[in-house]
């Protein structure tokens, strides 16, 4: 009796180690899955961030040694006009850009969701721009809408008979070209997320409605637009942070030979890398790459709630 | 009633006609740039802004502007440079996220939670944010200057790692639970059972990190200095900013920076809806 209830403990202590050993080496395997992503994940990126946030309180050039300034860069971005304009530029360009995207691409993928002929090719065609290269792109813009020679400003001229033919790429006609130009790009990659989304709506639904007698903007309205809710609320986050990180289309459209923006045309982004890699003064840029990320953080969290109140209610 | 049904269908046709006129505008819309970078390239620089009459291939045809531009600027290095970094970037993006993927999603282990949430909370923070301390640890490590920055930079993305956990999520558990049953480790649950069933979520990755790497500019703007390091978008940029007048050049240049794109997306783009619908990057 006595020797069996040891035997029992014994295996149960064996037991419970050999349990023990399995979940160690199931940790392990585990481990070994994510290791290769996530060693180059902490080195490359979660580092670089914990850095910039320190790098906003210092004075550096890269070279010499670091001396901590406390709040001093924040305080210069006070007084910087060129960061206010950098900052109102880009919420202009946001403004514009993020509605209109998304209003776009709506109509596009629920034109596309219907019975048609050759969707296949039209879906195609309109991710053309998403997959075409920046540069090659911008330059073919920068002909079509040409001040004085371009397509476009000839139509005007012919057809409509304008007068004073716009400058394109001076200006603040500048800003509605780039969210025009951001529009035309982006639109085709709203319209595959807001496809998803469509194709995720049960036919039932507008089986339910079309027997109550709603007719095609009824439907849109009570069945497409609330059943498309999370896919808009992702669309929304991502167009924001996306139009917050603008910089190339700006350099590309804007920035003439040179590649240099003025007042009228500078963004976020663009003052960032010009202060860090022109001027090489790293902390007041990170200053100011602490506000585009504060922006960008207020925004997601302000659209967060409002999805989750919408979704309680 | 006959005549009611009769203006019904009326109707519906007319609206069916509508819609295929918004969609061929739209379709114009999006084409019209690309088939005029195309019927620019072959033209001279007298004829590229002629819109009365408009030819689309000219009386002669330049195609020396396609043999012309590979000796203007070191062409042919360029596109060496961004076919090796843009496919080293892809494959180590789908390995190393597929893999950490299905852990995230298929294995139970202690701090799981908390690492994923590393990953989500770096999504929303814009690369910009963080791209200075990234160089000067980068030049600090040797790496400035060097292709193999841009690899380090582009490999390794928490987009990856979130978009693959979200479809193997939707693959039933019981399939891997089976497999174990069977004796099966966990890596051949992984090669034998998860990569085949992911086609479509690969290839989605694959679009966009393919796409992403060989468009990026100002990545490589940052890092890749030197001429015989430049990707093909600097190269182009560089040759605008050289030669801004020579539009039938600069055509043909662009042309050429689209093509393999243009075939990535085409090749896999079957898959492509199902894979964003699947991988819940529609939220």
């Amino acid at each position: 009796m006595r020797v069996s209830a040891q035997n029992n403990m014994e295996n149960s202590v064996e037991l419970k180690k050999s349990k023990k050993r399995r979940d160690r080496k199931r940790t392990l395997v585990a481990y070994s899955f994510i290791a290769p992503n996530f060693i180059g994940f902490a080195v490359f990126t979660l580092i670089p961030i914990i850095c910039a946030f320190a790098l906003g309180f210092v004075k550096w050039d890269g070279n010499n040694p670091i001396k901590f300034v406390g709040l001093e860069n924040f305080k210069r971005l006070a007084g910087d006009s060129m960061f206010w304009a950098s900052l109102k530029n880009t919420l202009i360009y946001c403004i514009g850009t993020v509605p209109l995207t998304m209003i776009a691409s709506l109509g596009l993928a629920s034109i596309l969701n219907q019975k048609i002929v050759a969707k296949g090719v039209f879906r195609t065609v309109a991710f053309f721009p998403y997959v075409a290269s920046l540069v090659a792109i911008t330059a073919v813009w920068a002909m079509l809408f040409h001040p004085s020679k371009g397509p476009v400003n000839a139509i005007l001229y012919y057809i409509f008979h304008m007068k004073n033919l716009p400058n394109w790429f001076g200006g603040n006609l500048i800003l509605v070209t780039l969210i025009l130009f951001s529009v035309w790009k982006y639109m085709g990659y709203y319209m595959v997320i807001y496809l998803a989304g469509l194709q995720g709506i049960s036919a039932e639904l507008y089986e339910a409605a079309s027997l109550d007698g709603a007719g095609s903007w009824q439907k849109f309205r009570y069945v497409t637009w609330p059943q498309l809710r999370p896919t808009t609320f992702f669309v929304v986050v991502m167009l924001t942070i996306n139009c917050f990180k603008v910089y190339d289309i700006a350099i590309m459209l804007a920035g003439g030979g040179d590649g240099r923006l003025g007042t009228s045309s500078t963004v976020l982004v663009y003052y960032i890398y010009q202060k860090a890699f022109v001027e090489w003064d790293l902390g007041y840029s990170s200053a100011i790459a602490m506000v585009l990320f504060v922006i960008v953080l207020i925004i997601t969290v302000i659209q967060f709630k409002g999805n989750a109140k919408y979704e309680n209610s | 009633m006959v005549k009611k049904k009769t203006s019904m269908h009326r109707n519906q046709v007319v609206k069916k006609v509508l819609i295929y006129v918004l969609l061929i505008v739209i379709t114009a819309i999006m084409l019209v740039p690309f088939l005029w970078m195309l019927s620019a390239s072959i033209k001279t620089n007298a004829e590229v802004f002629k819109v009365t009459p408009f030819q689309f291939i000219p009386d002669q045809p330049q195609w020396s502007n396609y043999r012309d531009i590979w000796t203007k600027i070191p062409l042919s290095k360029f596109i060496g440079n961004t076919v090796y970094l843009s496919v080293v970037v892809t494959i180590l993006q789908m390995l190393t996220s597929s893999f950490a993927a299905y852990a995230f999603a298929k294995l139970q282990f202690k701090y799981r939670d908390g690492l994923f949430l590393a990953y989500i909370a770096t999504i929303a923070m814009p690369w910009q944010v963080y791209m200075v301390p990234q160089f000067i640890m980068m030049r600090g490590m040797g790496l400035n200057n060097k292709l193999l920055a841009m690899i380090c930079l582009q490999a390794f993305s928490a987009f990856g790692v979130f978009m693959m956990k979200q479809f193997y999520e939707g693959i039933p558990d019981s399939l891997c639970e089976a497999a174990r049953i069977d004796g099966m480790s966990e890596y051949m649950i992984y090669a034998r059972i998860m990569l085949p069933l992911s086609k479509p979520a690969l290839s989605t990755l694959i679009i966009f990190t393919f796409v992403n790497t060989w468009n990026d500019y100002l990545g490589p703007l940052i890092y890749l200095k030197s001429e015989s390091k430049k990707t093909i978008q600097l190269g182009l940029k560089m040759f605008i900013g050289q030669y801004a007048a020579d539009y039938g050049l600069i055509m043909a240049g662009s042309i050429i920076t689209l093509i393999p794109v243009l075939i990535v997306f085409l090749a896999l783009q079957k898959y492509f809806v199902e894979g964003v619908a699947s991988t819940g990057i529609k939220g």
